[in-house]
């Protein structure tokens, strides 16, 4: 049988590079003169860039202090004792006390961290309705069904904002004043409340529902606060542009940690005469001792951070990048004299044959 | 009346397809065998053997077995092979003696020689039943060429029946006709050759082709390269879905274990439909170890495939090492990076939607590096495939966590502004970064040393010959070009009658196993 060389038979598939697995190809081949050189400049570039990274951290400093008051040595633990068992616990104060050899240069922050607080948990997570949040009017009474139990009232109204996230809001505040000369008078410290949260939570998805009659009291009407808090989400704060499901408290804690260790921001320490940093002296911080983390062995603290291009102190990515360099730099190495020895063997071997 | 005139003779010639010889060569190169099952006579089988290079004159002995009845055909099968080895006492044997309930496998056995063994119709009919086809299969798996001549259609069936039930190996029947296509629907691989004698071997078989050589790239250029990907794909697949689930089994022990997922749930539903399936499929379709000069000239590079060395327990147990390994590094290190952590501008870095995002582009940039790293053959596509799956995930990610989407689908779309915040965070960056050289660097040594410590001489050899190319080869001649060019036979013995009539032939119903 023979084959014509110009008619192609009806069922000969076609004969381009594509369907006979002809296309041109890039193959590249692993050999010593690639892959050591790339440990070794891996290697040190991880080393340059985690001694960047660890001084970076290492400049920045923080003052933290754990106000949870459970040791029974400090102030809180006064307020601490009183809010056992009763809820909601009584309105309580306390005080912490510290002085600052030198100028905590600024822009200072102020956070509040909370431990073994599991914003992560996935029944917690799932609470919320963002459609409420985002202001419909539709759904501000008409709130999902994720959010039970916190999704209507004992009274059987909607609850607005729903869930139990927004049920367990972060309600401790805090005031900073600042004693110029010893034995002198505090004077209050101007806290920057606004510019906490992100942009994009406090600008687009966090909306509040339009005013009715211009009262953002009368757009709520039909709805209940959430149980646990003490007033109506429309009393937040006497600002209207801060107040409602747009307070920066309430948008920060809405955005849920990944972590049970966690912080969030408070304030901002940028005006006045505080704007260069935190000056020397004497400092109060008048703690409201509100929200009750002793029941499930959490923790308070309070702290003030400076802030660098790569955030708070944070040593792990210095750390790990230095650990990484050193170690490609070693295996590096290692390979290099197996790959010696294994090269003059092969040689020998060769020479014999 | 005188004495008979001759007048002429006829003569019918069935020509040998090209190639023929070469192809069997280069099939023992593999350590394949090849077992010739015709209804041809036996001079017949007997000169093609030869033509074809199945016996070759060096043989140390061709061993016929034409015994008419069971004993004949036991002594036949038991003496003229290596005599002491089918002994009562021979351990295989005095195994099969027991008839165990559980199907077992002969191991292979090593002759002392080369030997051919030429059996017929009559004789294997006796020899195929029960007692006598485990000798039948053990003196033929030792012989280099087994002729089996004068065969009904479903005694070749039965032979390839015989093979596969008792021998770990994978058969595979060529045949032109209709009678061939029984033998070729019982082995594993069915091909069918399209010739002068009708379609029906054609479309009972897997594969089809008109010339027997084509064997050649059947089985070293398209299996070989078909076996590489599979194992490639299958190890990879496994690697990208231990990475992606066993981040959860990490985060559980800091979710209080309540079964919180790590990553958006629009990024796991797309996960392997989108951003890692096409890199993966150009894997499949185009990659090549060997081109395929290189694959036809060294057919012992199709060894790996025969003994399941590319892809078995131990590979596995690898490649689940290796996501372990992975998926350790892919959550702790954005853990640490963002650990109670905050923004350059003081905000927040450590939320759930912040960390689920330095995560999963944490693993997607590893796998993708994962798949470039054992892509030996990049072709545009799968430069496209690859790095566009990549960019892909990037254009989906805005798209998802744009205002618009998020804003009319609020509690369905809820990672609004999580792109914007974050992309721009040189912490995320740089564990990105680390992760990846993590887990980039150990695969790089390991593909290095492999080599050095364990090598696999033939493809070694062939990288460096690549390396360094050499002038095209030079075509291998046969040592000693058989005399035997053509197969001849007279008719002048008894058909297949007496076979047929004894009723030895007819399919027995084998009692249902349980």
């Amino acid at each position: 049988m023979t084959w014509s060389a110009t008619a192609r038979g009806a069922h000969q598939p076609d004969n381009t590079a594509f369907t006979q697995q002809r296309l041109p190809a890039w193959q590249p081949l692993l050999s010593a003169g690639i892959a050591l050189p790339l440990f070794f400049c891996a290697g040190l570039a991880f080393i340059g860039l985690g001694l960047g990274l660890y001084y970076s951290s290492n400049s920045i400093k923080e003052l933290e202090y754990d106000y949870t008051g459970g040791s029974g040595l400090s102030n809180c633990s006064v307020c601490a004792a009183a809010g056992q068992g009763r809820a909601p616990p009584p309105r309580c104060s306390c005080a912490w006390y510290f002085s600052l050899p030198e100028l905590f240069h600024g822009p200072v922050y102020l956070y509040y961290e909370l431990t073994n607080f599991y914003q992560n948990n996935r029944r917690y997570g799932v609470s919320r309705d963002d459609a409420q949040l985002s202001g419909l009017p539709s759904a501000l009474r008409h709130p999902v069904n994720e959010c039970a139990p916190y999704q209507l009232s004992a009274a059987g109204l909607p609850i607005a904002p729903c869930g139990a996230i927004a049920n367990s809001l972060f309600n401790d505040s805090f005031s900073l004043w600042h004693q110029r000369q010893p034995g002198g008078p505090y004077v209050e410290v101007p806290l920057d409340r606004t510019g906490i949260a992100w942009w994009t939570d406090y600008h687009i998805k966090f909306r509040n529902p339009p005013l009715v009659n211009g009262s953002l009291a009368l757009a709520f009407q039909g709805t209940a606060p959430p149980p646990n808090w003490d007033r109506p989400v429309y009393e937040l704060s006497p600002d209207p542009n801060n107040t409602g499901f747009i307070n920066q408290d309430f948008v920060v804690w809405m955005r849920t940690a990944a972590l049970p260790t966690f912080r969030k921001l408070y304030a901002r320490i940028r005006q006045g005469n505080y704007s260069a940093g935190l000056p020397r002296g004497a400092y109060r911080v008048n703690i409201t001792y509100n929200y009750p983390v002793r029941a499930f062995g959490g923790h308070k603290l309070i702290i003030f951070s400076s802030i660098s291009w790569m955030g708070g102190k944070n040593p792990f990515l210095g750390i790990a990048y230095l650990v990484v360099g050193s170690l490609c730099i070693l295996t590096g190495f290692v390979m290099l004299v197996v790959y010696i020895r294994y090269q003059d063997q092969n040689d020998e071997d060769e020479e014999d044959e | 009346m005188g004495t008979p005139k001759l007048l002429g003779a006829t003569a019918i010639e069935d020509k040998l397809q090209d190639g023929v010889p070469e192809t069997i060569i280069t099939l023992n190169k593999a350590k394949i065998k090849v077992w010739v099952l015709t209804g041809d006579k036996q001079e017949t089988a007997v000169n093609i053997a030869y033509a074809c290079n199945i016996f070759h004159d060096e043989m140390d002995g061709i061993f016929i077995v034409e015994g008419k009845d069971n004993e004949t055909v036991q002594q036949e099968l038991r003496d003229k092979m290596k005599p002491g080895c089918l002994l009562e006492s021979d351990p295989i044997n005095s195994y099969l003696t027991t008839k165990p309930k559980i199907p077992f496998r002969i191991p292979e056995e090593v002759p002392n020689g080369t030997y051919g063994l030429i059996i017929n119709g009559h004789s294997l009919a006796h020899a195929l039943e029960g007692n006598l086809q485990l000798d039948l299969l053990r003196t033929a798996c030792m012989c280099k060429g087994v002729i089996c001549c004068r065969m009904t259609p479903l005694q070749k069936a039965q032979v390839v029946e015989l093979v596969k039930r008792y021998k770990k190996v994978v058969t595979l029947a060529i045949g032109d006709g209709a009678n061939d296509v029984s033998m070729i629907k019982a082995a594993h691989i069915g091909v069918g050759i399209s010739g002068q004698e009708g379609m029906q071997a054609m479309l009972n078989s897997d594969f089809a082709f008109s010339q027997f050589h084509h064997l050649q790239r059947l089985l070293f250029v398209h299996g070989r390269w078909s076996y590489n990907r599979m194992c490639k794909f299958l190890s990879y697949f496994f690697y990208k879905n231990f990475a992606f689930t066993l981040v959860h089994f990490w985060y559980a022990f800091y979710s209080g274990f309540s079964a919180q997922t790590v990553y958006d749930t629009w990024f796991i539903t797309f996960y392997n439909l989108v951003y890692t399936s096409l890199p993966v499929l150009g894997l499949s379709l185009f990659d090549q170890d060997v081109n395929e000069t290189w694959s036809l000239r060294f057919p012992e590079l199709y060894e790996p495939g025969q003994h399941n060395l590319y892809f078995n327990k131990k590979e596995f147990v690898k490649c689940l090492l290796h996501g372990i390994y992975s998926s350790l590094v892919l959550f702790f290190i954005p853990m640490g990076a963002i650990y109670n952590s905050v923004r350059g501008d003081g905000k927040e870095i450590s939320d759930y939607q912040s960390f689920s995002m330095i995560v999963q582009t944490s693993l997607l940039c590893v796998v993708t590096t994962q798949i470039a790293l054992e892509t030996t053959y990049w072709t545009m596509i799968s430069h496209i495939f690859t790095w566009g799956s990549l960019g892909f995930y990037f254009c989906i990610l805005f798209f998802l966590y744009s205002d618009g989407l998020c804003l009319m689908f609020p509690n369905v779309f809820q990672f609004l502004g999580v792109a914007r915040n974050t992309l721009n965070l040189p912490q995320m960056w740089l564990s990105i970064a680390l992760s990846m050289i993590l887990c980039m660097l150990p695969v790089v040594g390991y593909q290095f040393l492999k080599p050095l410590f364990w090598p696999v001489s033939i493809i070694d050899r062939i990288h460096h010959c690549m390396r360094h190319p050499l002038p095209p080869p030079i075509r291998t001649k046969l040592k000693h070009p058989s005399s035997r060019r053509s197969a001849y036979a007279f008719s002048h013995k008894q058909g297949f009658g007496a076979l047929i009539t004894s009723g030895k032939t007819l399919k027995t119903k084998l009692p249902k196993q349980k």
